[in-house]
């Protein structure tokens, strides 16, 4: 399975956000899409989602154009994590969850879906939260019931219909998690790509992304500036061009050979 | 199932004795001494027959006409909440109650007396306020749609305007109507089911029906709603097709009652919050919640509103906004215990 975008163009308010990306997401791989603050990287996933639609170009899922595809099957092949999810209802976290599940996998019987729900609430560290309130949460477990809620969508639909896990878009899912949360989360986004399903993530720590991710886009001004493996694309010049960085701040790791950013002799005055 | 859910069922379960407790009630209690028991006494009695037709005819459908409003207000508050995502949202707020205030006005100001009274006229002023909702409801929709996509906050800010807009040309009326023609608005906007009979009831029904079978498939959609389009859009949810069909469901809800018994305040915003208090956010639960409540509280209303001043009959209206004005107070303040929250 595929997710594929064609010559994208997205116009806003007189604005060119993007201009023509061309980009391909496999099954089975974690891409993470970088850039600077207004890059265009949210469009992009929201393009790539189907919630907002090109300008002018194709995206494609499974060979199909999005719009072709009915609202039901579409949420049983991707569902995506937004930034904005505001929720001021009082709802349990398990009516939370198991909501993610009821157009992608309508066969499924309550427990079915109660049992998914508790499973995946376990997963995302939220494991004695099923009865409290979506409410009472802090911000950062609010952030972790949604991604329950979202990977309910897919794996609902894996069990209901028995076809592939579908495309996991992800809009900057670790910024309101702790370091030992980042790395649950994100370990959770390698784990779905292992089971065989897309996983497109926007993240915003270059380190993160390249520990992650089998695949680097950057998206500078509204183009695909670079995209390839974490170790071809982060080089130093990229961080210079594209992140303003000073020189020499792209080191190799020794051990695992990849490129990180180094922060810490970064002093202010 | 967990302690609140039960909770929640029970209190479901429990709103259908009460709206049978405030129907008996209702048929027990007027102006005249008449008692359910004229139905299983012996038929020869013409006082009995007095009192059967004094059920039947006059009581019994207004009972039924004010549970039916109640029912379909409180209904069209909920789904307006929960469409607009603003616990303040009324079944006004899409432009029918100021559709049929306005061309309720125009028939009773301008409408000749041959078609205002007398046989035409039972019939010629809730057709207009009929027309008028609609017509009002769906310019507004047609308003707030660009490209496909209807834009709630519009409909709001849209609906806002336009009811100002009626009410000025409703003043310009008022204005130049008689005094005959302004006491019958006065009355229309106070709302009354005086005018309450099987026929009309019977016009309103094919209506309700359209509304509870559109809202029926609209719960589980209204719930993912609450946290957004886009997110609800992501779930799988046609969310402009939802957005058509909830103003369908308030306008068939909403425009013919309001044509027929006037405009009610109040019951459609609170019901659903007291409901909520309950059962929590779910559409599943609020939404008959709210039709029974609606019910029962309209029908204690109309009882009210037809026995503290005997043998006047106070406008119902006014009744549901003395009783509604401190329950309103109340939560608000939050002294329930609970945030208003949709």
């Amino acid at each position: 399975m595929s997710l594929a975008l064609q010559d994208v163009v997205w116009r806003a308010g007189g604005k060119t956000i993007l201009h023509g990306a061309s980009l391909r997401f496999e099954a089975g791989q974690v891409t993470a899409i970088v850039g600077p603050n207004g890059a265009g990287k949210s469009t992009l996933l929201r393009i790539a989602s189907g919630l907002l639609s090109p300008t002018s170009g194709t995206v494609t899922l499974q060979g199909t154009e999005l719009n072709h595809l009915a609202p039901a099957r579409l949420a049983a092949m991707r569902a995506m994590l937004t930034q904005e999810t505001v929720l001021r209802a009082r709802f349990t976290l398990q009516d939370l969850v198991v909501m993610g599940a009821r157009v992608s996998a309508p066969r499924l019987t309550g427990q079915e879906r109660t049992m998914l729900a508790e499973d995946l609430l376990g997963r995302v560290g939220l494991e004695h939260f099923a009865d409290r309130d979506v409410m009472d949460l802090s911000g950062g477990e609010h952030q972790r019931a949604h991604l329950a809620r979202v990977l309910m969508q897919l794996e609902a639909a894996v069990s209901d219909k028995g076809n592939a896990p579908g495309f996991l878009l992800l809009d900057e899912p670790i910024s309101a998690q702790d370091p030992a949360r980042q790395h649950l989360v994100l370990d959770l986004a390698r784990k779905h790509a292992r089971r065989g399903g897309g996983v497109v993530l926007v993240l915003h720590d270059l380190n993160w992304a390249v520990a992650c991710a089998d695949r680097i886009v950057v998206v500078h001004q509204g183009t695909i500036h670079a995209q390839g493996p974490p170790q071809d694309v982060l080089t130093d010049t990229l961080a210079q061009t594209v992140f303003g960085l000073e020189e020499g701040r792209v080191q190799t790791h020794e051990r695992t050979g990849k490129p990180y950013i180094l922060p810490h002799d970064i002093i202010f005055n | 199932m967990t302690s609140s859910r039960r909770q929640a069922l029970i209190f479901l379960i429990a709103l259908i004795p009460l709206l049978l407790l405030a129907v008996i009630a209702a048929l027990n209690i007027g102006a005249t001494g008449v008692h359910l028991s004229a139905f299983w006494h012996g038929t020869t009695d013409s006082d009995i027959r007095v009192d059967r037709i004094v059920l039947l005819r006059i009581r019994g459908p207004r009972v039924v006409m004010s549970g039916l409003t109640g029912a379909a207000l409180a209904v069209a508050g909920a789904v307006m909440q929960g469409l607009f995502r603003n616990p303040l949202a009324d079944p006004g707020l899409i432009g029918v109650s100021s559709g049929a205030a306005l061309a309720t006005a125009c028939m009773i100001v301008l409408g000749g007396p041959w078609l205002v009274s007398g046989t035409w006229g039972v019939w010629a002023i809730p057709a207009a306020g009929m027309c008028g909702s609609f017509a009002a409801a769906y310019l507004l929709y047609l308003f707030a749609t660009r490209g496909g996509v209807t834009s709630v906050s519009t409909i709001l800010l849209a609906g806002v305007a336009l009811g100002a807009f009626s009410g000025a040309l409703t003043g310009i009326l008022i204005f130049r109507a008689n005094d005959t023609a302004l006491r019958d608005l006065t009355f229309w906007t106070m709302g009354s089911f005086a005018g309450a009979t099987w026929s009309r009831i019977g016009l309103l029904c094919p209506f309700l029906c359209v509304a509870a079978a559109v809202t029926a498939r609209l719960a589980t959609p209204l719930n993912a709603l609450l946290l957004g389009e886009s997110d609800a859009h992501l779930i799988g949810y046609p969310v402009e097709r939802i957005k058509r069909l909830a103003m369908v469901a308030v306008a068939c809800a909403v425009g013919p009652t309001v044509s027929f018994v006037g405009a009610i305040g109040f019951v459609g915003v609170i019901v659903p919050h007291l409901v909520r208090l309950v059962t929590g956010p779910d559409h599943r639960l609020v939404l008959p919640g709210s039709a029974l409540l609606g019910a029962s509280l309209m029908i204690v209303a109309d009882t009210l509103a037809r026995v503290i001043a005997i043998p006047a009959d106070v406008p119902v209206g006014i009744v549901t906004a003395v009783l509604g004005t401190p329950v309103f107070v109340w939560l608000l303040s939050g002294a329930h215990g609970r945030e208003v929250v949709s």
